[in-house]
């Protein structure tokens, strides 16, 4: 791909991309550090987590003034505007993955000194470590407009979804054991859930990567296996 | 030679959304000569009735060229010449039975710079209309507000219909001209960079009547403006170095054309 002829139209660009990579490099440090906090029951590193949100916000008005500067500046066609719409969507999903970050990070601060099972905790580990990859690999696949590597992590979020699962029984098993545990791991429920749409934000960006390049989304249902929203009964008590 | 893959597909798509549409003018292995200079190589290419076609392209790339071969005014230079087909509803209107006075009543052209004759508005509409037809007054009264009505004209100039042509704006010449070329009833109109030379209120007026005239003719269109062939066009065809490289629904062209010299064109990295 030749550049334009008015070279100050892909210096916008580039600005516009770097802006992204930035964002997404402030978006899987929140991903990392608040699982990290949830795991080590750190608040001071969870404090952090929530003042690095602010960035995230700031550069995801960055991304849309830019963006729609250069729509009424160049009038893009083509790949160009569809280069543009895929910022606006992809800085979208980054925000909101730091805001599910921050979240998480402000229930480890509430649940602080309750007593935690350990056994937990390598669920959330496990499944913290899949969604910190997909994001990592899906935001490669978009600054390297790789779609075949969009396509694999589109195709993994079911991995994630069934980790959600059974998370979710297992804290629901903890809760119906002894009352004193609902607290906690309510909480716990909201960071699983959080861990789970970040993976789901992945996904979304593998789709806009799939349509920034061949102007289409992907074809075929989007991969799904999160069974909990089915689940009624209960698992019976542990006597 | 250069009939791109998907020009029948192009057709097939916009038959299948109107299932009414057909093919008003068909260009068929279309070779054209100025001298030993070949400017058009085998163009194959449908515009559909009723429908509005763009021609884009680079400078050079042969768009007014073949513009002008759908009305034959190359008949007018020596020296050129064309090879192949132009088919009006079938009928092959670059052949030499076809007398080029009727046809250029039937396929009429507005070019870029207004060109109102040195007479009234009135006798500027009706000078046309006496070549091919003996109407009475009243006849002719009432064809000159048809068509200034239709081009958007009438309510500005029904009170000074004996006033010079030559008196109104830029913008008000041009809708003249269209208003002039609509007046013998043609089936086709060819719109040769229509609004280049005019101001940006007066464009929108235009490309306004554009989405009004296409309900009652077929409209081809040479534009310089992206934008403009974006807006205006159901189909859009890339013309380069005299090839026509790609033909397809505006839309997509727009969004997600196949061929990547027409994406490099639209997006500003040719050259």
């Amino acid at each position: 791909m030749s550049d334009h002829i008015v070279t100050s139209f892909d210096q916008e660009l580039r600005e516009l991309r770097n802006m992204i990579a930035e964002m997404g490099g402030y978006a899987e440090k929140s991903v990392a550090d608040s699982v990290e906090a949830l795991l080590k029951r750190d608040t001071q590193r969870a404090q952090a987590v929530i003042e690095l949100d602010a960035s995230i916000d700031r550069l995801q008005r960055q991304v849309e003034e830019r963006a729609i500067l250069i729509i009424a500046k160049r009038q893009p066609l083509a790949l160009d505007l569809r280069e543009i719409v895929s910022a606006l969507r992809v800085a979208n999903d980054l925000e909101r993955v730091g805001d599910l970050g921050k979240n998480v990070a402000k229930r480890v601060v509430a649940i602080n000194g309750h007593m935690q099972p350990v056994q937990l905790f390598g669920g959330f580990d496990h499944m913290a470590d899949l969604v910190l990859e997909q994001l990592k690999q899906v935001l490669d696949a978009f600054a390297q407009r790789n779609v075949e590597e969009a396509l694999a992590v589109w195709r993994s979020d079911g991995e994630i979804d069934a980790m959600y699962t059974s998370l979710f029984r297992e804290l629901l098993t903890y809760m119906m054991e002894d009352p004193r545990n609902i607290g906690f791991c309510t909480h716990l429920l909201f960071c699983a859930k959080n861990i789970e749409r970040i993976g789901d934000h992945a996904t979304n960006i593998a789709e806009t990567v799939h349509y920034l390049v061949t102007g289409e989304s992907p074809a075929g249902e989007r991969p799904k296996a999160d069974t909990s929203i089915s689940m009624v009964d209960l698992p019976a008590p542990a006597k | 030679m250069s009939s791109p893959p998907n020009a029948s597909i192009a057709v097939a798509e916009r038959a299948a959304a109107n299932p009414n549409a057909s093919v008003k003018l068909k260009v068929d292995k279309l070779d054209f000569y100025y001298g030993e200079k070949r400017a058009l190589k085998g163009i194959n290419l449908d515009m559909v009735d009723r429908q509005v076609t763009a021609m884009i392209g680079p400078s050079g790339c042969g768009k007014s060229t073949l513009l002008r071969v759908l009305n034959r005014m190359y008949d007018l230079y020596p020296g050129q010449r064309a090879e192949g087909k132009v088919l009006l509803d079938g009928q092959n209107v670059i052949g030499k039975e076809i007398d080029p006075a009727v046809l250029r009543a039937r396929i009429g052209m507005v070019f870029q710079k207004p060109t109102p004759f040195p007479m009234s508005i009135y006798d500027n509409i009706a000078f046309g209309v006496k070549l091919h037809e003996s109407i009475s007054k009243a006849e002719m009264d009432q064809r000159v507000e048809w068509c200034l009505t239709k081009a958007a004209l009438w309510s500005e100039v029904k009170d000074r219909l004996n006033a010079s042509a030559l008196g109104m704006s830029g913008g008000q010449q041009q809708r003249l001209c269209i208003a002039r070329t609509i007046a013998v009833k043609p089936e086709v109109v060819l719109l040769d960079e229509p609004t280049s030379a005019l101001d940006p209120i007066s464009t929108a007026k235009i490309e306004e009547l554009i989405d009004e005239l296409k309900r009652d003719f077929t409209i081809v269109i040479v534009t310089h403006n992206m934008q403009q062939a974006a807006r205006c066009a159901d189909s859009t065809a890339f013309f380069y170095l005299g090839d026509l490289i790609e033909v397809g629904p505006t839309n997509k062209i727009f969004t997600n054309p196949h061929d990547s010299r027409t994406q490099d064109y639209i997006t500003g990295r040719f050259g």
